[in-house]
């Protein structure tokens, strides 16, 4: 990878131009749309850090919210203590750590232990850290007072998500990202070409969770208050699910697709139907699994001219060997 | 206590083993990995909640009507909403990836209908409250009965598997579904058979799981949660690893929740399953995979 030529200087300097002039927006809209504009950022951190993972290995995570909430919480504990980049360093950190643990117990296995272990992760992180803070803290729930303000979030938001789209691009021009594409195809294949797929694997979990966990870190002061129901809401996971889905999680720009949109539907749904949103998000994401099963991009390859090389297979013809496996 | 703590952990393990039970049915025949398996279970509860207390119809009565309701229930779920991803689906992986987002999906839309009629609230009522005497422990009778029911319907089931013509083709489909139909199985109907079969004992051990415990519309997650582990630990499709397992899974937290911190449990259920995965991933009594 040579980082002169035109085909790599080019999309980053579109996108640094882009960044730089969504930098301004505070300067045009009010508080609303601000609060809309951090909502939509940080979800777009989220879904591409998710798809970062799952796209290519197909390793869906029910987590997000884990990683997330840890970042939150870190801030609530340690915000008035340290300067607020120690914070996120600290918050990294911890997110990496939880990262390798869950990474290294499952990510030898087939997907679909790797789906359970994440599936009821945030009802065990959401428990220890109440037992935690009824019986040894003694206080449940935490203020979160810093003196950061909502435009400050959305800049570190957009800074951060511009450095998750440079991960992104530069990781699948690199040999890291080689080896991850291969392994999402066959995973077989992937082990005699000498690919340590585990390592892989948990190496781009571990990354995918560090941005989770510093987006919810960077979120934290705008909540004032937190506790474990708060910080631990698996409706996010379930959301940053769809929002990737609904774009398409095998292209790097795909998720954000699905995270305007779904985003403002969110928004519109929240204030309309209180009381239904868990259905009807339900609802939208059942059309998003049964219509749109390659996302928004998906349709866009489908139905775009055909293109010349056409000797290698569609999408879904990859036999997917992780649960192979335990069909014997 | 230790003799309580013992028997309860053996009632709840059994609950455990028979909701598992139908999810191995689930997983391993039909090959649909079930995220909203648990909120049937709740739903069964909610089921028997109403069924108690403005209809009065006892549980165990209710048990009768339930049965049939959920089977039937549970086939619709397959007829119209699995199988046009069995359908679609190229491989086993792709059709277990689709299952999952798909039920993950209507879990919320289970969850969020129940929150709506029910609130968040805990639920109980009282039935069979007097308590009897076990081995020096003064054990609730409901306990004893929804122990009784679980045996005496894990048992039917396990029959039903082992010595009847639709069990040996279930069987078969879980073991191979292609060869099975080699031999002149149907194995669409069989897989909706087995699904249908599996979301019925998740109604029934959510119908005795509300004889003697207290429920929310939230707890459907950790009934999906710890049968996965028990169908995990026990091995996929294998229903006495699932007995096994369940019972572990049950004595441990009810000793925890009883010596250390009742806050705790569901961290005793990681633990148990983080040491499957590191050890024998394949259960305890499974087949070592390829």
């Amino acid at each position: 990878m040579s980082i002169l030529k035109p085909d790599f200087i080019k999309p980053v300097g579109l996108g640094a131009v882009i960044f730089a002039a969504l930098a301004f927006l505070p300067n045009f809209v009010d508080n609303y749309y601000m609060s809309l504009a951090i909502s939509v950022v940080s979800f777009a951190v989220l879904a591409t850090a998710w798809s970062m993972f799952s796209g290519p290995t197909r390793y869906i995570s029910l987590a997000t919210v884990v990683f997330f909430g840890i970042g939150a919480y870190t801030v609530a504990v340690l915000g008035e203590h340290m300067a607020f980049p120690l914070v996120l360093i600290c918050a990294a950190l911890a997110g990496t750590v939880i990262a390798v643990l869950v990474g290294f117990s499952t990510l030898r296995l087939a997907g679909v232990y790797f789906v359970i272990f994440t599936f009821g992760l945030t009802e065990l992180v959401r428990q220890v850290v109440s037992w935690y803070e009824v019986n040894v803290t003694r206080e449940m729930g935490r203020y979160v007072f810093l003196d950061i303000t909502q435009n400050d979030i959305y800049w570190q938001l957009l800074a951060l998500f511009a450095i998750l789209l440079l991960t992104g691009f530069i990781l699948a021009r690199s040999r890291l990202g080689f080896a991850l594409r291969i392994i999402g195809e066959d995973e077989t294949v992937a082990k005699h070409c000498g690919i340590d797929v585990t390592r892989v694997k948990v190496a781009l979990f571990v990354l995918s969770a560090v941005f989770m966990t510093l987006t919810g870190a960077i979120m934290a002061p705008r909540w004032t208050y937190i506790d474990p129901v708060i910080a631990f809401n698996p409706m996010l996971s379930f959301q940053v699910v769809i929002m990737a889905l609904l774009g398409g999680p095998r292209r790097l720009l795909g998720p954000l697709l699905g995270v305007i949109p779904l985003t403002l539907l969110f928004e519109v749904l929240t204030a309309s139907f209180p009381n239904h949103f868990s259905i009807l998000l339900g609802c939208v994401f059942m059309v998003i699994v049964y219509l749109l099963p390659g996302g928004v991009i998906g349709l866009y390859e489908k139905y775009r001219a055909p293109k010349k090389r056409t000797l290698s297979p569609p999408d879904g013809n990859n036999t997917t060997p992780k649960s192979e496996e335990k069909a014997a | 206590m230790l003799s309580y703590a013992i028997f309860s952990g053996i009632t709840l393990g059994g609950m455990y083993a028979l909701v598992a039970m139908g999810l191995t049915l689930q997983y391993g025949v039909s090959r649909i990995m079930n995220l909203a398996y648990g909120e049937l279970v709740i739903v069964a509860s909610f089921i028997a909640f109403i069924f108690m207390t403005t209809l009065g119809i006892n549980p165990i009565v209710g048990l009768l009507i339930i049965i049939p309701l959920s089977f039937a229930l549970n086939w619709i779920i397959y007829r119209i909403l699995l199988t046009p991803l069995v359908a679609r689906a190229k491989n086993r992986g792709m059709l277990e990836v689709d299952s999952i987002l798909a039920t993950f999906g209507l879990l919320f839309i289970v969850q969020g209908v129940l929150l709506v009629w029910f609130g968040g609230n805990y639920y109980s009522y009282d039935f069979m409250n007097g308590a009897v005497n076990v081995f020096g422990a003064a054990i609730a009778a409901n306990r004893l009965v929804a122990l009784g029911f679980a045996i005496v319907i894990g048992l039917g089931f396990y029959l039903i598997l082992t010595k009847t013509r639709i069990g040996t083709a279930l069987r078969a489909v879980a073991v191979d579904p292609t060869s099975a139909r080699l031999v002149a199985i149907d194995v669409n109907f069989a897989s909706c058979f087995a699904f249908a079969l599996g979301g019925a004992m998740a109604a029934v051990g959510g119908v005795l799981v509300s004889m003697f415990l207290t429920f929310s519309t939230s707890m459907g997650v950790v009934f999906t949660m710890k049968a996965l582990i028990v169908v995990i630990m026990g091995g996929v499709g294998n229903l006495l690893g699932a007995l096994i397992a369940g019972l572990i899974l049950g004595v441990a937290e009810s000793l925890v929740a009883t010596y250390v911190d009742p806050g705790l449990t569901i961290a005793v259920t990681y633990v148990i399953f983080l040491l499957v995965l590191l050890i024998k991933p394949s259960g305890l009594f499974g087949r070592a995979s390829s």
